[in-house]
């Protein structure tokens, strides 16, 4: 099979990164085609330069053997390639077929043809096996059910190459395994699929070839995946053998720091009861909307508990207040860091002593020194990496603001109860075993650790003991002595008799 | 040459370099623009403005807004004249206006960050509710002042300078001192980049926007008496339109409507933007009409230069 897109030598500079750097490969038509790398690698400058956002200073793009010219994302679009962003670009109070009809509605006269409209539409989904329906709002939709909207709305415009930048972030697995099958389906019609993805699993179900990018430039291309390893591709992401990613080890165990006493709240009806010991890493697995993340703000008080008692060494937090849990050593690191966890448009430093400048605050003025050696401690201490404690917080990574969330926290005086939701989401394999180990630094201070991951092999890997929820309740309870891939994934399954992991359903 | 004059238009300091070079301009072309007389009375037609825009800052920093300050200005400009002229002492007049004005705030503050209603829809309510009130109290005429002591507010004068002008270079002072050096400032700015990241991470986020207001309606008040000693006597239709004037001398200065960020400097340079077109057309006798228009003009350009700033300084991977 011919190459039907190629990029040659692209390279693309911003100021004080060079973010490409004569990366060069190409993709036979009617393959899916993995990209993978770092954060930071050059996966999202190549996404930008593909969709025509950003041009490349030097070399080209090359489709079907046609040297591509375009200046804007509008180009690209005319010349059938289509990405789809993380962010979905649909309209919410707008029906399925409008969306995908939006910029060029049928009709005469400005009057829309609505039977039109929704009978080309019915047919293109079914055609590529879309079960949604076209008069529904899009707001309705599940997050998965929208990017299936979104592929089909690549595909109504008969492009040529969509790009997936990490479609499967907020999806469950069954919704997964749906869009799998859609790509499939693609991929037979001939389309070629460029798959941004972090995780390995998804790039060896789906892809038929895969290049890796490092630090801007081309670290290998996999013509085949099948010849490529796991342990390979890792190595070559990183450009160190990571061995050991968890790196766990034993820990003495103190008394019981935090207690959760029946606990309940709106988002979480049935009373939830659990303790956690000073040096203990508590693991909690479930499937998504299991209700731990609920778990976790209830026991901060980042939603109101309605019953139930939080007590952290003997003394009670209150029922719905995040700022007197901190004080009483509670802390949370969200799940969505976006959303709960940075402040957009301020520094690395305000980020991080948003909490704790209090302790250095008489009289509410701020000591501007003992803040900016606060960050400066915390920015070395945690290894973040930046130019310096003034750069905005957006322009970091994701594991390097999750480090900025960590010590926000870490510089608090008294943090005697850490709940981390999602701690590596989103995060790339390096940055990971850092975060881990921070965890394991803290616990054997001797804080207790609640770490809520959806990630079965992150949970089990660093754990001491693992609590299993289901349909929100703790189902299951498993010493690290006794962990098991199998029984754990059953047991968070809604059908307690499931004994093989099959597709989980998702719980809303 | 052009990339780095564009680079010093879009800077950080991009506002004030426009600014000074637009001052300098004016000073050497327009007759009479540059004397101390002139100067003096460019300050003092912004005061209430300037004063206003301090507390207007923080609204708007912490993505919230506030329609009622002219009222607010308008009706604790009313109660310090009329409860001066009824208790005789300037100081209970004074007292008094102040309190009002904070009771204006809070009660602001409380509808909404208590309650959850829209700033917007708040203020725009109280702004009629208060300017009622102002009409009410004085029968909707204007209430002259009994006591000549309480002119003196504002004839009186230190070191040459007038004395509102002083107290609005202490605000300045002082609210920027708040800004950038206190816990207060800097929640502020993190509830207006973040509200929910910012009460996940431990600040009260309810009570710092009923502070907000609080503040807001305190400094209207001091507003208010400034300009009822000014034009002697209570006025209640003065300030109308204020509102307006002062989010778009914040606005001019960079602060951004989407919360979370501004800076004491702007804001100053914003409003003396404000007061020196004003007084540039004046000064060249055009007429009152077309002042609107330019008024407009100078607003919008500000923001598209703000939006280009924003463009240029986006974050890339």
């Amino acid at each position: 099979m011919q190459d039907f897109l190629e990029f040659r030598s692209i390279s693309k500079g911003y100021p004080g990164v060079q973010a490409l750097s004569e990366v060069s490969f190409s993709v036979r038509k009617g393959t899916v085609h993995g990209l993978m790398g770092e954060n930071g690698a050059g996966k999202s400058t190549l996404i930008r330069v593909l969709s025509g956002d950003q041009a490349a200073d030097t070399g080209e793009i090359r489709i079907d053997g046609v040297t591509q010219h375009y200046r804007s994302v509008r180009d690209a679009f005319n010349a059938g390639v289509i990405v789809i962003h993380q962010e979905l670009q649909l309209v919410p109070e707008l029906t399925v077929a409008e969306n995908l009809w939006l910029g060029r509605f049928p009709g005469k006269a400005g009057v829309i043809d609505r039977r039109q409209l929704i009978r080309v539409v019915s047919d293109r989904l079914a055609e590529i096996g879309i079960d949604i329906d076209p008069q529904a709002k899009v707001a309705s939709l599940s997050i998965g059910e929208r990017q299936m909207v979104e592929i089909a709305k690549a595909v109504m415009t008969d492009a040529r190459v969509i790009a997936l930048d990490e479609p499967t972030s907020s999806l469950s697995s069954r919704e997964s395994e749906i869009l799998f099958a859609l790509i499939d389906r693609l991929r037979s019609s001939g389309t070629v699929i460029l798959y941004v993805s972090h995780r390995l699993d998804e790039i060896f179900r789906l892809c038929d070839s895969l290049t890796v990018l490092r630090d801007g430039r081309l670290a290998a291309h996999h013509p085949h995946i099948s010849k490529a390893g796991r342990e390979q591709i890792i190595a070559e992401m990183v450009g160190r053998e990571i061995s050991n990613i968890w790196g766990w080890r034993a820990r003495p165990l103190g008394a019981a720091r935090l207690s959760v006493e029946g606990v309940s709240g709106a988002t979480l009806p049935q009373p939830i009861s659990f303790a956690v010991r000073a040096g203990e890493i508590l693991g909690f697995f479930g499937l998504i909307g299991a209700g731990r993340s609920e778990m976790a703000r209830l026991v901060y008080g980042a939603d109101r508990r309605r019953q139930g008692k939080v007590l952290v060494d003997g003394v009670a937090v209150p029922a719905d207040n995040p700022r007197l849990s901190v004080r009483a050593g509670v802390v949370l690191c969200p799940e969505d860091r976006k959303f709960d966890g940075i402040v957009q448009g301020r520094s690395i430093e305000e980020n991080m002593a948003i909490s704790s400048r209090r302790h250095f605050s008489p009289f509410g003025v701020v000591d501007k020194r003992k803040e900016a050696d606060l960050a400066e401690r915390f920015i070395a201490k945690l290894r973040v990496r930046t130019p310096s404690r003034h750069q905005d917080i957006v322009n970091l990574s994701g594991g390097n603001q999750q480090k900025v969330i960590l010590g926000r926290w870490l510089s608090e005086e008294g943090v005697k109860v850490l709940l981390i939701d999602e701690p590596t989401r989103g995060i790339d394999v390096g940055a990971k075993s850092e975060i881990y180990e921070i965890l394991y630094e803290l616990a054997a201070q001797g804080m207790a650790i609640v770490v809520i991951s959806s990630e079965l092999p992150e949970v089990m890997g660093i754990a001491d003991r693992i609590l299993v929820m289901c349909e929100g309740r703790i189902a299951v309870e498993v010493d690290r002595s006794e962990f098991d891939e199998h029984r754990i994934l059953a047991a968070a399954l809604p059908d307690a008799s499931a004994t093989t992991p099959t597709l989980p359903e998702q719980v809303s | 040459m052009t990339t780095s004059l564009k680079k010093l238009l879009l800077g950080e300091q991009g506002l004030l370099v426009i600014f000074a070079a637009a001052f300098v301009v004016v000073s050497l072309t327009v007759p009479n623009f540059l004397t101390e007389r002139n100067m003096l009375g460019l300050l003092q037609s912004v005061v209430t403005i300037g004063v206003v825009a301090c507390t207007m800052m923080f609204c708007l920093a912490s993505r919230d807004f506030d329609l009622s300050v002219g009222s607010t200005v308008a009706f604790s400009g009313m109660v310090a004249v009329m409860a001066s002229n009824a208790t005789g002492s300037i100081v209970l007049g004074l007292l008094a206006a102040l309190a009002c004005g904070a009771i204006v705030g809070l009660a602001n503050g409380i509808v909404i960050a208590r309650f959850r209603i829209n700033a917007l829809i708040t203020t725009l309510a109280t702004m009629q509710i208060v300017r009622g009130f102002a009409l009410i109290a004085s029968d909707g005429r204007a209430v002259g002042i009994n006591d000549p002591a309480f002119y003196q507010l504002s004839l009186s004068k230190f070191l040459t300078v007038p004395t509102p002008i002083w107290v609005m270079g202490l605000f300045f002072v002082v609210f920027g001192f708040l800004l950038n050096r206190t816990v207060f400032g800097k929640n502020t700015l993190a509830i207006g980049g973040n509200p929910e990241a910012s009460r996940l991470a431990g600040v009260d986020v309810v009570r710092m926007r009923i502070w907000i207001f609080a503040l807001q309606g305190l400094v209207c008040a001091v507003a208010g008496v400034l300009l009822a000693s000014r034009i002697t006597s209570g006025q209640p239709n003065a300030a109308t339109g204020l509102e307006l004037s002062v989010i778009s001398a914040c606005v001019l200065g960079g602060v951004s409507l989407a919360g979370g960020r501004a800076t004491m400097t702007g804001v100053v340079v914003g409003v003396l933007i404000m007061g020196i077109a004003e007084n540039v057309m004046n000064l060249l006798n055009i007429q009152a009409f077309y002042q609107y228009v330019v008024r407009g003009l100078i607003l919008l350009i500000a923001v598209l230069l703000d939006n280009m700033r924003s463009v240029a300084g986006r974050p890339r991977a």
